[in-house]
């Protein structure tokens, strides 16, 4: 990260993004009158589409479908070249050739999240209403919603039972919602740096971030899309400052320390004088080159709503209860997001399921990212666990 | 019940073979196949994957951080846990079994981990180093030491084992709790069941680890 750049040259326009919204460059699945999205807060969202991505051969007991759930800011291009950014998979260290999701073994599908601004229908979509992008007369969705609409596109596909449902952050909320709500579908569940409910920290934290892009003057309610603006700026800080909730004390002081971006003293202004500064300033505009900003009011919404024992009489065990699917839980010590304490509260209520499951906490320093990054142990443990569930399930397969 | 009447049963034919520890074998020897087990403080996994060899359902709560995650990366289902703390979470009869295997000494609480491990599980497989063990008597009599042996290295100040008791002292909490014993062993050195019926009290000084099946007594 060091040396990196304080402005990026923006190889990407605007053009592209919006373009990714209603004509995804993946697979699109395009659900008419007949088949709404029926929506927690009591609207039916017709017609709707959800893009994604599939790697790899279903095969013909179609037994080997796993399903990757994306997190907050990521989307259905889990392992290609990004067609927005032109950066590698953003979880290609998990899934490809060799990896512990190998297509060579598994069909590997995923979907860009209902609300989201890849290809999925969202506030950045059109409304067929009015012809007009929707913002914020598009409902408040939910993590229950995003999964109801997966197991749309599953049933699609004609997979009966996923074999394993796999995600971390707001990835792994809705494998912990698929497993609540589907328990039946999904043979295996890994469920990484999450939690059954979304913190008073963590929706403070989103607050924030809501509040930096409500406040941009670009805004103008949502309706920014047809004055043909974006509000960069508020999205930029809102994305700054949830990306140092990924992060850790330890990791900033490791990467930048105090150390200078390109000078040797203080310019005695509000430059970014200091490599985190820089580093947090590419984060923000890089980031709002691919996003949309009431895209992202949305999705934190929905993770803020998110509590699976809400929806069970207060009783997270209730939830599980009778389950037969194997459950894998994988928490990081530095992680301040969704710190271990949340991860075992699951584990707790899984055991008084009497539900299958392994539970590991990765020692490392990099925070709620750690999922994300090169962790040779997480690669191990996902990859035994898949594996393990394989050999119960009675897949074949080349190594396991 | 007395001592006497439990204690002197036949010793099991359990050979060590391949890389199983004898203990481990005579305990997996005590699990029906097609059961439902739960080994808290499993360490490294090696009795859980000894189980599953033989088509039991296993699970496992482990204190260590690197030995979940090494089990884990066995393949399985292992939680990070402690028995004296986490026990609870878990329902009345949800396993066959629960095993408690070289734990009890370390935990804060045995009397109340033993009266969990009988109402989460039908049965519990207990196994303890036994501290009347001769050598035991002898290092604290002779050398005026507290106890060390090649299976317990550590000096008092840095063991994790708080609670030592002897296979006299576990019989009676037993009885104390209205535990049924339903089949014990003493295993020597070597982890060899003593195969022969012997009075209680021979195994109290000869045997270096004690293994019990217990069930839950009248009343209970």
């Amino acid at each position: 990260m060091v040396g990196v750049k304080s402005v990026p040259s923006p190889a990407i326009s605007a053009d592209d993004r919006s373009h990714e919204v209603d004509h995804p460059s993946s697979e699109v699945a395009r659900f008419g009158a007949d088949q709404p999205l029926r929506l927690d807060c009591g609207i039916d969202l017709t017609p709707f589409q959800i893009a994604y991505k599939t790697y790899g051969e279903l095969s013909a007991d179609r037994s080997n479908a796993v399903l990757i759930c994306h997190a907050l800011t990521g989307d259905q291009h889990v392992a290609n070249v990004h067609p927005v950014t032109g950066k590698s998979g953003w979880w290609d260290t998990l899934v490809g050739p060799g990896r512990p999701l190998d297509p060579a073994k598994y069909f590997i599908v995923c979907s860009n999240v209902i609300g989201g601004c890849m290809g999925s229908t969202g506030p950045a979509s059109i409304n067929p209403a009015t012809g007009k992008v929707w913002g914020l007369d598009f409902p408040v969705i939910t993590i229950p919603d995003m999964v109801r609409a997966q197991a749309m596109l599953i049933d699609r596909l004609g997979i009966d039972t996923l074999f394993a449902v796999v995600g971390g952050s707001m990835g792994g909320m809705q494998v912990l919602q698929w497993t609540a709500a589907y328990p039946k579908r999904v043979y295996s569940a890994l469920a990484i740096a999450c939690s059954t409910r979304h913190s008073a920290q963590n929706i403070a934290f989103h607050e924030l971030g809501r509040q930096a892009v409500m406040a941009d003057p670009d805004w103008h309610n949502g309706a920014y899309a047809d004055r043909g603006i974006h509000p960069h700026r508020g999205l930029a800080v809102a994305r700054m400052a949830a990306h140092i909730t990924y992060l850790s004390d330890a990791a900033l002081h490791r990467k930048f320390g105090r150390r200078m971006q390109d000078r040797e003293l203080p310019t005695f202004s509000f430059d970014a004088d200091f490599q985190v500064e820089s580093y947090l300033r590419y984060q923000g505009s890089s980031f709002v080159e691919r996003f949309d900003a009431n895209s992202y009011l949305y999705l934190t919404r929905a993770m803020d709503y998110f509590d699976i024992a809400a929806d069970h009489g207060g009783v997270l065990a209730k939830a599980f209860a009778g389950i037969q699917t194997r459950f894998c839980v994988v928490s990081f010590t530095s992680d301040w997001l969704f710190p271990t304490a949340e991860s075992r509260a699951l584990v707790h209520a899984l055991n008084a399921s009497s539900a299958r499951v392994s539970f590991a906490e990765i020692e490392t320093d990099r925070g709620h990212d750690a999922f994300l990054l090169d962790v040779p142990e997480f690669f191990d443990i996902s990859r035994a666990f898949l594996q393990s569930a394989g050999k119960a399930r009675g897949l074949t397969n080349k190594d396991g | 019940m007395s001592v006497q009447e439990v204690l002197p049963l036949e010793g099991l034919v359990s050979e060590p073979s391949g890389s199983f520890r004898a203990d481990h074998l005579l305990v997996a020897e005590m699990v029906k196949p097609g059961s439902k087990v739960l080994d808290v403080g499993c360490g490294d996994g090696d009795l859980l994957q000894l189980l599953e060899t033989r088509g039991i359902d296993g699970r496992g709560i482990e204190l260590s951080r690197e030995g979940v995650n090494r089990c884990v990366a066995k393949g399985l289902a292992v939680v990070q846990g402690d028995a004296d703390t986490d026990l609870v979470n878990y329902p009345d009869d949800a396993f066959d079994y629960v095993i408690l295997s070289q734990t009890l000494q370390a935990t804060r609480q045995p009397k109340v981990v033993l009266e969990n491990l009988l109402r989460i599980g039908r049965r519990a497989i207990v196994s303890f180093p036994n501290f009347g063990f001769w050598r035991m008597r002898l290092q604290l009599l002779v050398g005026g030491h507290m106890p060390r042996t090649e299976n317990l290295p550590a000096s008092w100040y840095d063991t994790a084992n708080i609670h030592f008791c002897t296979i006299k002292d576990f019989v009676e909490l037993c009885d104390a709790i209205g535990v049924k014993m339903e089949r014990a062993e003493a295993l020597d050195l070597y982890g060899r069941p003593l195969r022969l019926r012997l009075p209680w009290w021979v195994w109290n000084l000869f045997g270096e680890q004690g293994v019990f099946l217990l069930s839950r007594g009248q009343g209970k």
